[in-house]
């Protein structure tokens, strides 16, 4: 009987080949796209974790000085008087991150390489050795240290012990910071009696970086269902039709002694079996999309937030099984209604299968109703709501209640169209296309949403953008930059641009912790160059001059926000305090920043001497300029950038860590295209006794197919329309509520109406080229096609 | 002479070959007259109506509606007769499901040119659906659905009804009822009407009729 039951059920896809192949590829594509962000997501997790072992962030008390390094004598007063401190020595060496622990005092877990795994002991850690993964050793210049490759050290990272550190950064007999060890003795001395200038920082759940990274992957994480639920529309629509075509076999099958409950426990199994093969073809497509998108991946977490991760893809089971298990859970979700309808069925139930078109008005209207209810809800999160959480909440709520609402306001459109309309075919045309919004109501959601994706997140980028330039225009206000190899060269050079430039501006700065954050302070000359060009978010009058006046100091947003400084705030740097008089943006810089007179910093910092010089000089004179330097110094490129090079080196860079959210715009896009491509070629056989009998009566076919283009291209232009409001609201929540949660400042928000034009002309040439086919299908109807629908059964 | 068919020959790819289907038909109307046409199922009648209204296409012969042969026509010149010069109703009523009655009525009318409101008021009165104009065809029974389709073929005012088994799905009585309509509705549009049909019954009330067995015309009656 089982056999039986089950070949009827299965004859019906033999019939309907093209059915089957919506639903595979659709559950593909959707299981691909989820697949493939999350087998980013657990990569790059993985190689945060890496990171996070390895420098124990978060997962320990730690001591801090407030003024930047520990000397090492108070690191061994500590010890003495029953602290149980590990040092940390850390620093960058060729622009990797170097850090070096002492393995023999630091707690259980800190150990990044497992001292136990045989390859590397206690002793090799303690003998002066370099530890990096092989891609970061062979980015390390030539150093008279022994280098061992592992692939335990988190990419872009060296590690080694202490005093090889101190050897290789300069930093004798100093300390970056102690890793407390959560088990210390009940009686101690308090901190502030024996260094009275060190700061406890208690462990944190998460630190300021994983916080970024946990934002980015929920950023991607959100795309990814996003592109999941565009799939899973579809499915539902050829599930919900194919069950609608069946309900004649189902019917007979009953009426032949069939019990219901096994008929459905054949059905989930036919789904089930669908929907694992199709999970393993997505799960492989996801493989490749994520291989393909991981380096930008990597790109964007180190142009964003400084983390390095992994460029290559490694397998991990768990992403593999929960593919397979979002197949098979968004294959159950959309038959859920399905197979309840089919439970429900009497027997004597009318075996024509219901005009799948055709939705009762009554689920019309608990549409309508929960559409209403989330944007309500969505209404009542962005206003009342706080955090990422509600964040994320308000934009599901946004999305779905606009895509619910969207056959209703489009029938109202549309309604509105038929009433207007002039001729008789214009009615036609009107009152057709009202009749075949349900059974694309599906592909046009998953295109409402792919839209409002795609306007939300290339606003949010182009706002990003254009702010970035805008800062990047006051931050490269000088018109050439040169780069001086030492001390000495440095002076001379500071020299021989004095004489020939109208000023040089020498960029020097120090890393030092700010109220516990890790920060930079720079000590520019007093000059017009950054009175003009450097503007406060805000500031008291004349911040300038009491900056230059030595008692002063500016700070970032960032350090602002993290620290909880306001203006007329005192900060403490290198033990002297500074009043904080302003505050300026300072986009896409992960860490603290501060701003004193260049005399203050030489007295602060004597040891530090600039590098870098920006030149103010007339534009055109900077090839001639960067010629000379290299005649009489011998300077090559390396050691010159004019400020265009250096926009532009910074754009490609910014752009680049953008390009993941780009590629994930257009498969979700494509996505939708298809599933419009889909609706289209299945509404197409069942358009023939619709269209018939306006062919009989006068229309051509090739005129009946011209229109069927109209139609797509016209509900596309309708939902296109639609999804800019829905859009933009996307990226409002994005840049005003996601974005200051995430980053810590808020990005104002600017429309590019060639955007989205462009975007409009998509997704109409989108529509268009899937309607082609089904169009030149319905053209090329043979007229003895057509006429069966007037054949008289007798 | 409305309609005129000579020497007018179809067939159809089988799994056999090709099966005649009409084998050298010939056939006069005038306007005003009324032919039945009968025969038993794959005679062929069907597909000579199909022909006629430029529905389907002869293997060869001659079709001329109103003197222009439609066999020597376009898809887009074919289309353009059966919208000004033929109406045809269908067993299967074949109303546009998205149009309301009122608007199926005017259709073809409207397609043509030809929409007279007074016309349509009127026919909508004698066919009893006056209330029904509102409505979508879903909404109407099947005697009601049919009495539409008549009612949207006679709107247009067409020299040449053709009308294939317009009452095989009603009862006896409601189908006598429709048929009279029908022809009193042709008459006074000076009209030409072609019926196909099993019913002897209906076939009598015609002013001519010919009957088909095996692609051919049996026998012609006055």
């Amino acid at each position: 009987m089982t056999n039986a039951g089950l070949l009827a059920l299965l004859s019906h896809w033999r019939h309907n080949p093209m059915q089957l192949f919506t639903l595979v590829v659709a559950l593909s594509l959707a299981t691909a796209l989820w697949s493939g962000v999350q087998a980013v997501n657990t990569e790059a997790r993985a190689s945060y974790d890496a990171a996070a072992e390895t420098l124990g962030e978060g997962m320990f008390a730690q001591i801090i000085a407030s003024t930047g390094t520990i000397p090492q004598e108070d690191f061994i007063a500590l010890r003495r008087a029953g602290w149980l401190v590990s040092p940390v020595v850390e620093g960058r060496l060729d622009g990797i991150r170097l850090i070096g622990i002492d393995a023999l005092t630091s707690p259980g877990g800190l150990a990044p390489v497992g001292l136990s795994d045989g390859k590397l002991t206690i002793e090799m850690i303690t003998r002066g050795i370099l530890f990096a993964t092989q891609e970061t050793l062979e980015r390390l210049g030539e150093v008279d240290v022994r280098k061992f490759p592992s692939s335990d050290v988190a990419p872009a990272v060296i590690l080694t012990d202490v005093g090889t550190a101190q050897i290789l950064l300069g930093l004798d007999g100093q300390i970056s910071r102690l890793i407390v060890a959560p088990q210390q003795p009940i009686i101690q001395p308090p901190l502030e009696v024996i260094a009275p200038n060190f700061e406890l920082i208690p462990p944190q759940s998460g630190s300021d970086m994983g916080r970024l990274t946990d934002s980015f992957h929920l950023n991607l994480t959100a795309f990814g269902l996003l592109s999941f639920i565009v799939g899973i529309f579809i499915v539902h629509g050829a599930i919900g039709l194919a069950f609608e075509q069946r309900r004649p076999a189902i019917r007979t099958l009953r009426a032949l002694g069939f019990p219901l409950v096994h008929l459905i426990a054949l059905i989930v199994f036919e789904l089930v079996g669908i929907s694992v093969l199709a999970g393993m073809i997505g799960v492989g497509l996801g493989y490749f999309m994520a291989a393909a998108l991981l380096p930008d991946v990597a790109a964007t977490i180190s142009g964003l937030y400084g983390q390095s991760i992994s460029g290559t893809l490694h397998f991990r089971p768990e992403w593999w099984v929960s593919g397979l298990l979002i197949a098979v859970g968004g294959t159950a979700l959309a038959a859920a209604a399905s197979l309840w309808r089919l439970a429900c069925m009497p027997l004597l139930a009318s075996a024509r299968p219901h005009a799948w078109a055709m939705q009762a008005r009554r689920s019309r209207l608990i549409q309508t109703v929960f559409a209403m209810f989330l944007l309500v809800a969505a209404s009542l999160l962005g206003w009342l709501g706080s955090g990422l959480v509600a964040g994320f909440a308000m934009l599901a709520a946004l999305l779905i209640g606009a895509a619910l609402a969207l056959p209703v306001i489009l029938d109202g459109l549309l309604a509105a169209g038929e009433r207007h309309a002039k001729s008789i075919m214009e009615e036609w045309f009107w009152a057709d296309t009202r009749q075949q919004l349900p059974g694309l109501s599906l592909a046009l959601m998953a295109l409402l949403i792919a839209m409002a994706t795609n306007v939300g997140v290339s606003t949010m980028v182009s706002s990003f953008r254009l702010t970035f330039t805008g800062f990047l225009d006051q931050r490269l206000a000088s018109e050439f930059y040169v780069y001086a190899d030492d001390a000495q060269q440095a002076a001379s050079l500071r020299a021989y641009l004095e004489l020939r430039v109208d000023k040089v501006l020498p960029i020097q700065s120090a890393n030092q912790d700010i109220r516990g954050l890790p920060s930079d302070i720079y000590g520019p000359v007093a000059h017009a160059t950054y009175r003009d060009n450097w503007l406060f978010l805000d500031a008291v009058p004349d911040a300038w001059a009491l900056i230059e006046a030595g008692q002063a100091a500016a700070i970032n947003e960032q350090l602002a926000r993290r620290a909880g400084i306001v203006i007329g705030d005192e900060i403490t740097i290198a033990g002297q305090p500074f009043k904080v008089v302003g505050i300026y943006g300072d986009y896409g810089n992960p860490i603290g920043q501060v701003i004193i007179t260049e005399a203050k910093f030489a007295a602060l910092f004597p040891d530090i001497s600039p590098l870098r010089f920006g030149v103010r000089i007339d534009p055109s004179r900077v090839t001639a300029l960067s010629l000379d330097l290299g005649a009489d110094f011998g300077l090559t490129e390396v050691n010159m950038i004019n400020q265009a090079g250096i926009k532009a080196f910074s754009l490609a860079v910014f752009d680049r860590t953008f390009t993941v959210t780009g590629a994930l715009n257009i498969l979700t896009l494509a996505v939708a295209g298809f599933a419009i491509l889909m609706s289209l070629l299945t509404l197409a056989n069942m358009r023939i006794p619709q269209l018939a009998p306006v062919w009989a009566q006068g229309i051509t076919r090739a005129r009946l197919g011209r229109l069927e283009i109209v139609r797509a291209v016209l509900l596309a232009l309708l939902t296109t329309a639609l999804a800019l409001p829905l859009g933009l609201s996307l990226a409002w929540t994005l840049l005003a509520v996601v974005n200051v949660e995430a980053f810590g400042w808020r990005l104002p928000m600017f429309l590019f109406p060639l955007d989205y034009a462009r975007l409009a002309a998509f997704a109409v040439a989108a529509a268009a080229i899937a309607a082609l086919w089904p169009a030149t299908k319905l053209a090329r109807t043979r007229p003895v096609d057509l006429l069966k629908v007037f054949a008289n059964e007798r | 002479m409305l309609l005129s068919v000579s020497d007018l020959h179809k067939s159809y790819a089988g799994p056999d070959g090709h099966l005649p289907v009409l084998r050298g038909i010939k056939m006069l109307l005038a306007r005003g007259e009324t032919l039945a046409l009968t025969g038993e199922s794959g005679s062929g009648k069907s597909t000579l109506l199909h022909i006629i209204g430029g529905l389907d296409q002869p293997d060869s012969g001659i079709v001329a509606v109103d003197g222009v042969d439609i066999g020597a026509m376009d898809d887009a010149g074919r289309a353009g007769m059966r919208r000004d010069k033929v109406g045809v109703v269908f067993q299967q009523f074949n109303l546009i499901p998205s149009l309301t009655v009122e608007s199926n009525i005017g259709f073809q009318a409207r397609l043509s040119g030809r929409l007279d409101q007074n016309w349509i008021k009127e026919l909508a009165d004698r066919l009893g659906l006056s209330a029904q104009l509102g409505k979508h065809p879903e909404q109407l029974s099947g005697g009601q659905q049919q009495r539409v389709a008549i009612a949207r073929t006679l709107a247009a005012k067409p020299a040449l009804i053709l009308a294939d088994e317009p009452t095989g799905n009603l009862d006896e009585e409601t189908a006598d009822k429709v048929m009279e309509l029908m022809m009193t509705l042709a008459i006074e549009t000076d009209s030409a009407l072609l019926l196909v049909t099993h019913s002897h019954r209906l076939a009598g009330r015609m002013g001519r009729r010919l009957h088909l067995r095996a692609g051919q015309i049996e026998r012609a009656e006055e």
